[in-house]
């Protein structure tokens, strides 16, 4: 029988030993999680747009506490928490109690210098954002664990949060840490720094123009895009009212929130980025897609002759052009220039359903354009098995659909480039944070979704919209710029709210930026090409020689020096 | 020859005197190993249950002196009336017992506390030894050992009504000392057949019970397997050579009460696979040097007691370990000489004060043959 006991010892002490031993370690050890340092996100020129800095998070211990009535006075009134409150997390029969996070690092020193015992003051990191509001929408920010909730903070989690590290302390039942048994510790490594496309600079500039156009229009909100057509780099993404990224939970003044619900909706609203949380009926500047797919399949040229009576019978319907009185005789190129309606419902109607719609599909309108932000909307189409020639006589001056404004600025940057679909993004690098190792993050383009030629032509009609037409507000001496205006009416149209808007890019013949600018509910004139254009051309006149795109005449001489 | 003969005529069984105060000194120190933690936290004295516990092995060591030195049948004389007292003081503890951690198993005198189990122990053993030695004319009769097994039934009732362990141990002193006196074998087939038979009733009877023996088959799963698996994790974390002595951290607040019971567990945690086989190599000597004893009593009532003595030493060896290695399911049986305990040091000692009695007296008679 002694034999048997010392059998079943040998078995337990010898064989299952190290089965044991980890599951008394793992009893036996207590976790501190140490937070790792988030990566930074810095804009195209190196400044920082996220930054973190040091916060305290103060606990109490209660099995070391000697003083609770000494720990409570001091704490309320450090924290300036109710000592009741405190109170409560002081005589909690825990391992540790946290009593407050986010606690700033000054006031945390001073907690510290008080010398009580079962008090620990922990640092951390906390997620800062330097320009405050600049570009909120598209930077997002990050909840009490450092975790991003909205924006590019969420969509790069992975990549900016870093591994957090550890303190294996051991501890008696009780969870007193033994002292004589040392600590182990796992360093945290640091979440890699994100550099956008978005410049500062821009941005900071762009969204005083917003704001501009927004007071004076009394606009509900203006949202500007500005990207690089070649390659779908991101330079702008403004959305005003923006809101400040150090305070995201602080509704704007004029908004008082009942409840908690109606609170949480009115901050996603807030937090929202319009330019591709929410869809909208784009307008004349999709005239720039039916233009296009009308050339490519070559129902229509240049100089082909059109009529403008004012309006155009499509089936049993009578569909107006902006213009009642009608535009009279024109060409294609004039018609474009006049944005008339007929003109492209035209165009539309000879391409006809399945042509139109299987140019819809390969310009990449479908799809999402997959731009590196969360939430991104789908496009509300037509089933194509629903289409009638109404329909598609609506759709080809961009009413009866609706799409994102980043879906809008894609499309057309795909179609003026050349062909190339390409994905606009934000992030251009990834970044060690000892800034050792550095990573470019590729983007997938799609290429010959229009022929090189096509693209020539809209480039050319649409420098005319500028130089010639309607979109002549966005005419700066001596740069060639393309565009297109818009005015559309929300639904339901009875409540007369338009949004205007204007898209341009420069310079026309090889386009190095594209600008996209909405102005939701303008008051008084809300023509796109009279409010939404000169906006742009404002931007344009600072931005191109910001970038070093030289005016016309020195052009020669701006290509060789690239 | 002669001179070692005449040395056995003056001096007890110097063997076993020198392992029971090697297993004495070496249960005190792991007492306080694994007490000083629960000491300081109960009561902020980190020799409280060592001061405790060497002061009764002082009381216990002069309870052996004199035990000793008595002719063990003048105990054995009395041993119906020990019997009668300890089936008065397992009723009166039923009645005026002191609860600690659950239990009704403790008489309160004034500044001390008594077990009455642990002398129930002791009383039967001489009561046995008593009655065996009366009618030992006819021991391999079914009825003297049906009858010998009834008389222990009040005791085991009594004792087991709240300490089934004990009981189990009293029963089990029954078992030996009648196969011992027994010179047939088949019966105690039927004896084991029927204990099996019985064992299962018992465990039906009640689901707490059954209940206990899923726990033991599967420690992890069950809240009630906490002690089984806190100490089956500081067995497996001991090793070949274990922590080191002190270095325990099961002892901690992890294994409850590491001090009673599971003090075994400890052990191996601190000292190993090595320590703890030692320290079984010393219980297994114990038994040897008792069994020694047993066979070289000049007369039936020496061999019974040493037998019986035996015997309690070894049940509660053997299902201590059993249960801290979870080989059986768990019932709480303390580890003789190194659990803590008051009672039962100051009775174990007395014991074994019966069985060095038997030894020298032995050797007092071979000498008087000798003459």
């Amino acid at each position: 029988m002694m034999t048997g006991l010392i059998g079943r010892l040998l078995y337990l002490m010898a064989f299952q030993s190290d089965y044991y031993y980890a599951k008394a370690q793992a009893l036996h050890e207590r976790e501190r999680a140490i937070k790792a340092a988030r990566g930074r996100i810095l804009d195209a020129n190196g400044k920082v747009l996220a930054d973190n800095k040091t916060v305290c998070t103060v606990s109490v211990i209660h099995s070391q506490m000697k003083e609770p009535e000494k720990v409570i006075s001091v704490l309320s009134k450090e924290l300036g928490i109710p000592a009741s409150e405190i109170k409560k997390r002081v005589e909690k029969v825990s391992s540790i109690e946290r009593v407050k996070t986010n606690v700033e690092k000054t006031v945390g020193d001073t907690i510290r210098e008080y010398g009580l015992s079962g008090v620990k003051v922990d640092e951390d990191y906390k997620r800062y954002y330097p320009y405050d509001s600049l570009a909120s929408k598209v930077l997002g920010f990050t909840g009490g664990d450092n975790q991003g909730i909205i924006g590019l903070e969420v969509k790069y989690e992975n990549i900016l949060k870093g591994k957090p590290g550890k303190i294996l302390t051991t501890t008696d039942a009780r969870g007193v840490e033994l002292e004589d048994m040392g600590e182990n510790r796992q360093d945290p490594i640091p979440g890699d720094d994100l550099q956008l496309s978005l410049d500062a600079n821009i941005q900071e500039y762009v969204q005083q123009a917003a704001l501009k156009v927004m007071e004076e229009k009394q606009a509900e909100r203006v949202s500007v895009l500005l990207m690089n057509p070649q390659n779908g780099e991101i330079y702008a993404c403004v959305n005003v009212p923006e809101f400040n990224l150090n305070e995201p939970f602080k509704l704007e003044e004029n908004q008082k929130a009942k409840g908690g619900k109606e609170k949480q909706d009115l901050l996603n609203q807030m937090w929202r980025n319009p330019c591709l949380n929410d869809t909208y009926e784009p307008g004349s500047t999709f005239k720039i897609i039916t233009m296009s797919a009308g050339l490519e399949e070559g129902v229509v040229s240049v100089n082909d002759h059109f009529f403008c009576p004012g309006y155009k019978i499509v089936d049993d319907r009578r569909i107006h052009c902006a213009k009642r009185t009608g535009h009279g005789a024109e060409n294609f190129v004039q018609g474009a220039q006049n944005s008339c309606n007929p003109v492209f419902i035209e165009v539309g109607l000879r391409l006809g359903v399945e042509r139109y719609y299987k140019y819809f599909q390969q310009f990449g309108l479908l799809k999402k354009t997959g731009v590196d932000l969360p939430g991104e909307a789908g496009t509300i189409m037509h089933k194509k098995e629903n289409m009638g020639d109404v329909e598609l006589a609506t759709v080809s001056f961009g009413q009866s659909f609706q799409i994102t404004p980043i879906q809008l600025a894609t499309t057309v940057s795909s179609l003026i480039n050349g062909g190339n679909r390409i994905t606009p993004h934000f992030g251009v690098m990834v970044r060690s944070a000892d800034g050792k190792k550095a990573k470019k993050i590729p983007y997938p383009v799609e290429t010959g979704i229009i022929s090189e030629e096509t693209s020539k032509t809209v480039r050319q009609i649409l420098e005319t919209v500028v130089s010639e037409g309607s979109g002549k507000n966005a005419k700066i001496e001596g740069y060639a710029i393309g565009g297109k205006t818009a005015t559309s009416q929300t639904l339901p149209r009875s409540a007369n709210r338009y949004i205007s808007s204007f898209l341009g890019f420069a310079p026309a013949e090889n386009p190095k930026i594209l600008g996209l600018c909405i102005i939701h509910n303008p008051q008084g004139i809300y023509y796109g090409g009279t409010i939404a254009a000169p906006v742009i051309r404002n931007i344009f006149s600072n931005v191109l020689p910001y970038m070093g795109i030289q005016k016309k005449e020195d052009v020669q001489e701006g290509r060789k020096a690239e | 020859m002669e001179e070692k003969k005449q040395k056995q005529e003056f001096h007890t069984d110097a063997a076993l005197l020198i392992l029971v105060l090697i297993l004495l000194v070496f249960g005190l120190i792991m007492l306080f190993s694994t007490s000083e933690y629960n000491g300081r936290v109960r009561f902020r004295d980190s020799a409280y249950y060592f001061k405790k516990q060497l002061f009764a092995t002082a009381l216990g060591l002069i309870v052996m002196y004199f035990v000793a030195r008595m002719d063990y049948h003048m105990l054995t004389a009395i041993a119906p009336a020990a019997y009668g007292v300890s089936l008065i003081l397992s009723t009166a503890v039923l009645l005026v017992g002191q609860e600690i951690n659950g239990s009704k198993r403790w008489l309160n005198l004034g500044p001390l506390s008594f077990q009455p189990s642990e002398f129930a122990k002791m009383a039967v053993i001489l009561f046995l030894a008593w009655q065996i030695d009366r009618t030992r004319k006819n021991t391999d009769n079914f009825w003297f050992m049906c009858g010998t097994m009834f008389t222990l039934l009040p005791i085991v009732g009594l004792v087991g009504s709240n300490n089934l362990s004990t009981a189990i141990i009293i029963l089990g002193i029954g078992v030996v000392l009648i196969f011992v006196s027994n010179p047939r074998y088949l019966p105690f087939v039927w004896i084991g057949t029927a204990g099996a038979g019985f064992i299962a009733v018992f465990l039906a009877a009640e689901s707490y019970r059954l209940e206990r023996l899923a726990i033991w088959r599967n420690p992890e799963e069950y809240e009630k397997g906490f002690q089984t698996i806190q100490g089956l994790y500081a067995i497996g974390s001991g090793g070949f050579f274990g922590r080191g002595l002190g270095s325990s951290i099961q002892k901690l607040g992890f294994v409850p009460e590491a001090q009673n019971d599971m003090i075994f567990s400890i052990i191996c945690e601190e000292l190993g696979l090595v320590g703890a086989s030692l320290l079984i190599l010393v219980f297994a000597l114990l038994l040897w040097r008792l069994c020694v004893i047993a066979t070289h009593s000049k007369d039936l009532q020496g061999a019974l007691l040493a037998a019986g003595i035996m015997a309690h030493m070894a049940v509660q060896v053997i299902l201590n370990i059993a249960v801290v290695t979870n080989t059986i399911p768990n019932t709480g049986i303390t580890l003789p000489f190194v659990s803590y305990g008051g009672t039962s040091v100051v009775f174990l000692l007395g014991e074994m004060g019966l069985a060095l009695s038997v030894s020298s007296h032995t050797g007092q008679q071979n000498a008087y043959n000798k003459k």
